[in-house]
């Protein structure tokens, strides 16, 4: 017998229904058991979780960089506002432990402000390029810098020799040997922009010049060991990626929302974040032109990159200096920089995201305000000052833009460092 | 306008956007690129095999390649003046580092110290080769 054709119209729509129902709930099924990533999706997050970063590179540039005698030294030196013109900064004042190492404020205040915004400190024993412009090659390069600059520690190469004799001696010659004879050398006196100690410093005999820049460079050296140790501690992100690719549940500590999600899938694909920011310490230690504005404040003319690297091959305390431990086939980064050319100019170094959410404001002089306008930035693409930009325009909506600051928002955990070496000693 | 003119339109935009902004930073590279390792220069003049140390590429550390040369007849091309240069072609930028041959070890080996590819993609690796056959560029693709 046939069946009624209304019969037949209804077992299809049933048949349709119930297909769509199974449809649609293996769908849901799907999404609360989490998003699928690619295997190119699931080999770059990977690359990011700082399960994968590896041990703390080698420095053959400073010998004393692994000598735990070293870093407390170190550790001390940091803290010292001694080792200023006006006894006044040290180091932790603005790479200040409890934020980070850094100060919150767009420009650095030392005895005076300078043009940057202070860097953080974790991690950079994996950073081939110091400052923003990569001006240093190593982090006890890095170190010297601020001391004998104007506007940050102020003082000069023989007061901090003298500083050492008197405050340190013990201590630096069982790391470094004995002091050289500092007798009758000037209090004040370096190479540095103060005309007075610039002449007083040229009246000094070159091998005497010499002692006292070896002392200089060994406190760079003790002040690197003490940095060395400051590293990264896992993040949520970390907790999440791991158990995602393990194929583990997600717990109370390392889930992420739907939103932070996302963000982390705008971040390695579609917003090409990952491009720059990659690796475990979401940077390729490279330098670009991601067209940041000039800085409201009048400043000088901040060509970036540009300078940076003819500072650092040019540089007393560089890997191939007479001050560096290396031997002569150590230093590749300096011998294989590249030193000419357009991508240069205005080119800063990728910042870690590590931690990236506690230290606004951001950019090289501090002159984007917030997380959420730094991600506007990027998205809207501006054309450089001076350079090329190498960004182009997303096209986020608004959702996406809310959903890469979320993801951003994941990446903190505080500094990791040996017990005490947060605190003033 | 008709609901499918509409969407038709729509979808055209879409698809101009998406050409005109940002994409280009994640576009995948041409389908037919060429990944060999060994490839003729762009002239015939030369063959040339490159040898990444440790076979794989890594990722943001400086490393060194062979640069094998030979003649378009397979001699060994050993006195060779080498220029080498790269970049990403959707990026519009060159390669992070410097790199050069720093040593001719013979049977038309060359040593390339300095390689290092700081973000993952489509690369390009040109060798310029001025030898007794004359002057000509090899082009090497890399996907990272």
């Amino acid at each position: 017998m046939r069946p009624p054709r209304l019969a037949l119209v209804v077992a299809a729509l049933t048949a349709l229904v119930l297909t769509s129902a199974a449809v649609h709930a293996l769908t849901a099924g799907a999404r609360t058991a989490g998003p699928r990533w690619s295997a190119a999706e699931r080999e770059t997050l990977r690359t990011l979780s700082l399960a994968s970063l590896g041990p703390l590179p080698k420095d053959p540039s400073n010998r004393v960089a692994d000598d735990p005698r070293a870093a407390a030294l170190g550790h001390r030196l940091f803290f010292d506002a001694r080792l200023s013109g006006d006894g006044r900064v040290s180091c932790a004042t603005c790479h200040v432990p409890a934020r980070e190492f850094q100060d919150g404020v767009a420009l650095a205040e030392g005895m005076g402000t300078t043009a940057r915004r202070t860097m953080p400190v974790a991690g950079t024993a994996h950073s081939p390029w110091l400052f923003w412009d990569g001006r240093a090659d190593s982090q006890w390069a890095q170190a010297l810098g601020p001391l004998e600059s104007a506007v940050e520690h102020g003082g000069s190469r023989t007061q901090y020799a003298h500083a050492v004799a008197a405050h340190y001696r013990a201590d630096y010659e069982a790391v470094f040997g004995p002091l050289p004879a500092l007798d009758g050398l000037p209090e004040k006196a370096g190479p540095v922009a103060d005309t007075a100690w610039r002449a007083a410093w040229a009246r000094i005999p070159p091998a005497r010049q010499q002692d006292v820049s070896r002392v200089y460079a060994n406190i760079g050296k003790a002040i690197a060991a003490y940095e060395r140790t400051i590293g990264f501690a896992p993040t949520r992100f970390d907790r999440w990626v791991d158990a995602e690719l393990a194929g583990r549940p997600q717990t109370a500590e390392s889930a992420l929302t739907d939103d932070e999600v996302a963000g982390a899938r705008l971040f390695i694909g579609r917003a090409s974040c990952v491009n720059c920011h990659n690796g475990p310490r979401f940077t390729d230690d490279h330098f670009h032109n991601t067209g940041v504005p000039r800085p409201s404040v009048a400043l000088p003319e901040d060509s970036g990159r540009a300078t940076g690297v003819r500072q650092a091959l040019a540089s007393e305390f560089a890997c191939t200096g007479r001050h560096s431990d290396a031997g002569p086939d150590d230093c590749a980064e300096l011998r294989f920089a590249t030193t000419e050319g357009e991508e240069l100019v205005r080119a800063y170094k990728t910042p870690s995201l590590r931690g990236v959410a506690g230290r606004a404001p951001y950019m090289h002089a501090g002159q984007v305000g917030t997380l959420a306008a730094v991600v506007a930035h990027y998205d809207r693409a501006p054309a450089a000052p001076a350079g090329h930009s190498e960004l182009k325009p997303l096209r986020l909506t608004a959702r996406e833009r809310a959903q890469l600051e979320a993801f951003l928002r994941t990446l903190s955990a505080p500094v990791a460092a040996p017990p005490g070496f947060l605190r003033q000693p | 306008m008709s609901h499918f003119a509409r969407f038709a339109r729509a979808v055209a935009g879409m698809a101009a956007g998406a050409l005109l902004s940002g994409c280009m930073l994640f576009a995948r590279p041409p389908k037919d690129l060429d990944y060999s390792r060994t490839r003729a220069s762009a002239g015939g003049a030369y063959r040339a095999t490159i040898v990444p140390q440790g076979d794989s590429i890594p990722r943001n550390r400086l490393h060194r390649w062979t640069l094998h040369l030979e003649t378009a007849a397979g001699a060994p091309v050993d006195s060779a003046t080498v220029a080498v240069d790269g970049g990403m072609p959707q990026h519009g930028h060159g390669l992070p580092t410097k790199p050069r041959v720093t040593r001719h070890v013979g049977n038309g080996d060359h040593v390339v110290d300095g390689m290092k590819f700081n973000m993952g993609g489509w690369w390009v690796v040109t060798f310029r080769v001025a030898a007794a056959s004359g002057t000509d560029s090899v082009v090497f693709n890399l996907k990272l």
